[in-house]
């Protein structure tokens, strides 16, 4: 998962507080691996000296203060931009995948030109290996074999997803605790 | 890894980013059966010595624009061209002459005929067009050795395992030297190595004889032997089309 664009996700949607963040983003992306609260501030303060995030108003009560962050134009630039443009396909990209398909349906937007980008990077790769593997060695063919493997599962997977974006949208939306 | 780097000439050469006119195009393709629209306007094109395939999930009328396409069946609406003439506007017949003549066929389960040997089968399109039987069977002897099918030749469909019969039905595809091979699904059939196997025959057959190709697959290995890839969904044309 990416963190960072998972956290200016959350922030489009309205200006959050780090503690917010840190519990939206275990519950959408990493359930079974929750993130450090030092992560999600790391995040935060990396974002803000990038121009990405500010800081819209501090909360102060018993305890530390409670800082409130906003995206920024530069913060909504870089998630648009990290949205649309494909990843490069390697094996394993699971993790960001889903982050994008959860965070475009966080954002209303349409699922389908984000998986159709995605697999048309995908099949680029995968004629890519094709070729090599007609013109090489048993060895590097088996191992554009392998790549082409996990491209190809990798592809079955935004396919399944694709068809079934309609339930996802239902099942990350239905709380309405995220407004 | 560095052996898989991207190579600068991996697809350097791809026909269809060529400019060469089309020689099978589709129009605004609308095609209904019964309450169903399978297609509705979607357009395609294909360059010479271009290979295609075309993805998209169950029932989103994939083969149904082959079938168009290669004039099997008509569209309700729309235009399809081949070589500048209209193919929807054929009579029965000239449409029957087109596909033995112009046109090559593989389909999923090899379709041959379980009563004739296998090299009968390769010679029947050059047979129904009218070319004398030892010339026909001649010519179809040539594709033997060439998809590594030697010694077959007397062997029934039956006798034969689902990658021979797959190669003998794309040696049948090839045999009247067709400018277009349709494919349909042509490794759903087979294991992964004998899919392998049989696609980089029939690609690489196809481009030693210059044909365009248009396979229709849900297999992401099988569409990265094309050129580009078409994404049909709901019967229209979706996602990026590289050209």
């Amino acid at each position: 998962m990416s963190v960072p664009h998972a956290v200016l996700g959350l922030l489009q949607q309205g200006p959050r507080h780090g503690y917010d963040l840190k519990r939206l983003v275990d519950r959408y992306f990493a359930p079974d691996h929750p993130v450090a609260f030092a992560q999600i501030y790391a995040t935060l303060a990396r974002l803000e000296t990038r121009g990405r995030v500010r800081l819209e108003s501090v909360e102060r009560a018993e305890g530390p203060d409670r800082r409130r962050y906003a995206i920024t134009d530069t913060g909504v630039a870089e998630l648009e931009r990290w949205l649309t443009v494909p990843l490069d396909p390697e094996p394993h990209l699971q993790a960001a995948l889903f982050t994008k398909v959860v965070l475009a349906i966080l954002a209303g937007r349409p699922v389908a030109p984000i998986v159709d980008a995605e697999r048309h990077a995908h099949l680029e790769r995968m004629r890519e290996l094709t070729a090599i593997r007609r013109d090489s060695t048993l060895p590097i063919a088996l191992l554009a074999d392998y790549a082409l493997f996990h491209l190809e599962a990798d592809l079955r997977w935004l396919d399944l997803t694709a068809a079934r974006v309609d339930d996802l949208r239902r099942d990350v939306l239905e709380p309405t605790e995220i407004a | 890894m560095t052996s898989l780097a991207t190579p600068a000439t991996a697809t350097a050469a791809d026909p269809g980013s060529a400019a060469a006119a089309p020689i099978l195009t589709g129009h605004d393709l609308h095609k209904r059966f019964g309450v169903t629209d399978a297609l509705r306007g979607i357009d395609f094109s294909l360059s010479p010595g271009e290979i295609v395939a075309v993805m998209g999930p169950s029932g989103s009328g994939k083969s149904t624009l082959l079938h168009c396409l290669a004039g099997i069946i008509k569209p309700d609406a729309g235009t399809v061209e081949f070589a500048g003439r209209r193919i929807d506007a054929m009579s029965e017949s000239e449409r029957t002459q087109l596909r033995r003549t112009a046109f090559g066929f593989v389909f999923q389960f090899g379709q041959l005929v379980p009563e004739l040997t296998a090299l009968e089968n390769v010679a029947l399109p050059l047979l129904l067009d009218g070319t004398r039987r030892a010339d026909a069977e001649g010519r179809a002897a040539e594709w033997f050795p060439r998809l590594g099918l030697d010694g077959l030749e007397g062997r029934r469909p039956g006798d034969m395992s689902g990658g021979q019969a797959q190669r003998i039905a794309v040696a049948r595809a090839l045999v009247a030297g067709p400018a277009v091979i349709f494919a349909d699904e042509p490794t759903g059939s087979l294991d992964s190595l004998a899919g392998e196997h049989v696609m980089e025959l029939l690609t690489a057959a196809a481009r030693s004889a210059g044909a365009s190709v248009v396979i229709v697959t849900h297999e992401p290995r099988v569409a990265a032997y094309a050129h580009r890839e078409v994404i049909v969904r709901d019967g229209r044309s979706s996602g990026p089309v590289a050209a």
